[in-house]
């Protein structure tokens, strides 16, 4: 093979937006640890970390170093390989979620390349980003039995249920929403609400069921029965130090960012945001066509951005006002409220569908076999 | 059976649908999380913000020179017999000639300790000191040691110095290997 078509393969701006998908999304991680405090310390009247750095900054950095230089503990009897198989399962797969969440929509370069902000286009994104999720529960689970200890086997065994009873709510409320877009691509979710509303405006009650079982997946308060710490001393980490256990904390801010990422590109419009097409015409007639799509692109991911840094903040809002639920209580909202609400919620979007229309024009739109990012442009 | 008229009937009602859908509730605790988000911080950082004292307030020991920089201190025992925590121990010794201008009367401490751990700072040897030679001071405490000897306050750090201007820079006093040993470790940091 040619030795500059090999390099423009791996030096392509595509393969430059997976790297930096995956710097943001750890970067994004790392200083969820320091907003969580310092939001934390301000629920509470009090100021945070601001020893390290300037305002704490560095904080993130000194507990990394804390986190590493710690004593590597394994339990007696516990399953050596399982064991350090399980943070890095929970790491692996909340990293692979956000491979293909759209941070963005098109940058067109002026050689006619075009660049997807997202690092991998599939048109099953929204299955794709469930099963990744779910299967993060597999890391805390066998985190949890590896330890060899009853109160880490009690939280994984907590996770596993919590996974499975909230899932299900979580599954009906996407149909729901599936049977409003018509695709299951999360790039063609987000282009839908350029034109028309937000899918808040068609899902309200979708949404709410979705954002209780988001906090559900992701096992933060108040259904952070897995960890538990006044019950069951650190639940599925009990047994754990170091950084395998810093892996499990930081999966847990991944899977904040990215459930965060997916309410915002399922529910509240993806990289769009309102006054785009007056930008874009404005910019067009003034700049040319190049120039006023890229800045609308940047400008839609910025956006994007200040969407998924509230649904961070409103993760950690939550946790620092609500107490944990109990287990029956828990369990009880999974099945006899949530559970029924999705059913209702799917009967309700059929019947509007049936009697309104469905939200058009897009659908005849996604059959024709344009890209979407030609489409884009074409459609202003 | 009924035995007093004191009982009172309490109402156990079924919950109302926006109870049970918690919501409502939830959002109400949220706004009230969001009142204290932007609200005045109780924080006071200590080492850069000291928390406001009061001008009566019982501080760190001193021992008072005279006008003419004599210290006043003549070893009587007084404040040690009327320390109830027994934090004062002190060593007379007689003046002899030629310190005059050290000392202000014939008999004068040859060394005088107090024990910050066992000091109550109640203020009984400032009211007890007939020569108006110790003072608690309102604006210095005694910081804290690693060290339980280094609480022992003898009379190099409790001695107003002979400068008034000396007084602020009078901080943690070291011996001669603790300050290299501090200095090494700092030329190493730096």
């Amino acid at each position: 093979m040619d030795i500059s078509a090999l390099t423009s393969v791996v030096i392509s701006w595509q393969s430059l937006v997976i790297l930096a998908v995956f710097g943001i999304t750890l970067l994004i991680a790392t200083y969820s640890t320091y907003a969580e405090r310092v939001v934390a310390a301000f629920l509470q009247d009090r100021v945070g970390p601001d020893r390290a750095g300037p305002y704490g900054l560095l904080q993130p950095l000194a507990d990394a170093v804390k986190l590493f230089t710690k004593e590597e503990f394994f339990p007696a009897g516990a399953n050596r390989g399982l064991f350090v198989f399980g943070p890095c399962l929970a790491m692996t797969t909340a990293l692979m979620a956000s491979a293909v969440i759209p941070f963005g929509n098109t940058l067109l370069l002026n050689n006619g390349e075009v660049v997807r902000l997202q690092a991998i286009e599939v048109n099953i994104g929204m299955l794709y980003v469930f099963g990744v999720v779910s299967l993060g529960v597999y890391g805390l689970m066998i985190g949890g039995w590896a330890s060899n200890n009853k109160f880490s086997l009690l939280g994984a065994i907590r996770a596993a249920a919590q996974a499975v009873s909230y899932e299900l709510a979580m599954g009906m409320a996407l149909i729901a929403l599936l049977m409003v877009t018509g695709t299951l691509s999360l790039r063609e979710i987000a282009l839908q609400q350029y034109d028309g509303l937000w899918n808040i405006v068609y899902q309200p009650l979708g949404f709410i069921i979705f954002i209780v079982c988001a906090f559900a997946e992701t096992n933060r308060t108040p259904f952070d029965l897995p960890e538990c710490e006044t019950e069951l001393v650190g639940g599925y980490h009990t047994e754990y130090s170091s950084m395998k256990m810093g892996l499990y904390l930081f999966a847990e801010y991944i899977n904040v960012f990215v459930a965060s990422a997916v309410m915002s590109t399922l529910y509240f419009g993806g990289f769009s945001f309102p006054g785009e097409h007056l930008l874009y015409n404005s910019l067009t007639s003034s700049q040319g066509e190049l120039f006023a799509h890229n800045v609308v692109t940047i400008l839609g991911t910025v956006v994007l951005f200040a969407k998924i840094f509230f649904f961070i903040f409103f993760f950690m809002w939550v946790r620092w006002t609500l107490p944990r639920f109990r287990y029956d209580q828990l369990m009880r909202l999974g099945w006899t409220m949530l559970f029924p609400i999705a059913i209702l919620n799917i009967l309700l979007t059929g019947a509007f569908i049936l009697f309104f229309g469905s939200k058009e024009p897009k659908r005849e739109i996604s059959k024709e076999a344009v890209p979407t990012e030609v489409r884009t442009v074409a459609r202003r | 059976m009924k035995l007093t008229n004191r009982s009172k009937h309490l109402e156990k009602k079924p919950m109302t649908l926006a109870e049970r859908a918690y919501l409502p509730a939830i959002l109400t605790g949220m706004g009230i999380t969001l009142k204290h988000f932007f609200s005045k911080k109780a924080t006071i950082r200590y080492p850069e913000e000291l928390r406001p004292i009061a001008p009566t307030f019982r501080g760190l020991h001193v021992l008072k020179r005279d006008e003419a920089g004599r210290e006043r201190c003549t070893a009587c025992g007084l404040c040690a017999v009327a320390c109830p925590a027994e934090a004062i121990t002190m060593v007379a010794g007689e003046r002899k000639k030629g310190e005059q201008n050290l000392y202000r009367e014939e008999k004068y401490a040859v060394s005088y300790e107090i024990n910050m751990l066992r000091c109550i700072f109640c203020g009984l040897c400032e009211e007890a000191c007939p020569k108006a030679a110790i003072y608690l001071q309102a604006d210095k405490m005694a910081p804290p040691r690693f060290e339980r000897d280094e609480f022992i306050y003898g009379k190099d750090r409790l001695v107003e110095p002979v400068d008034p201007n000396a007084r602020s820079k009078r901080g943690i006093q070291l011996t001669a290997e603790q300050a290299e040993a501090l200095a090494r470790r700092m030329a190493g940091i730096e």
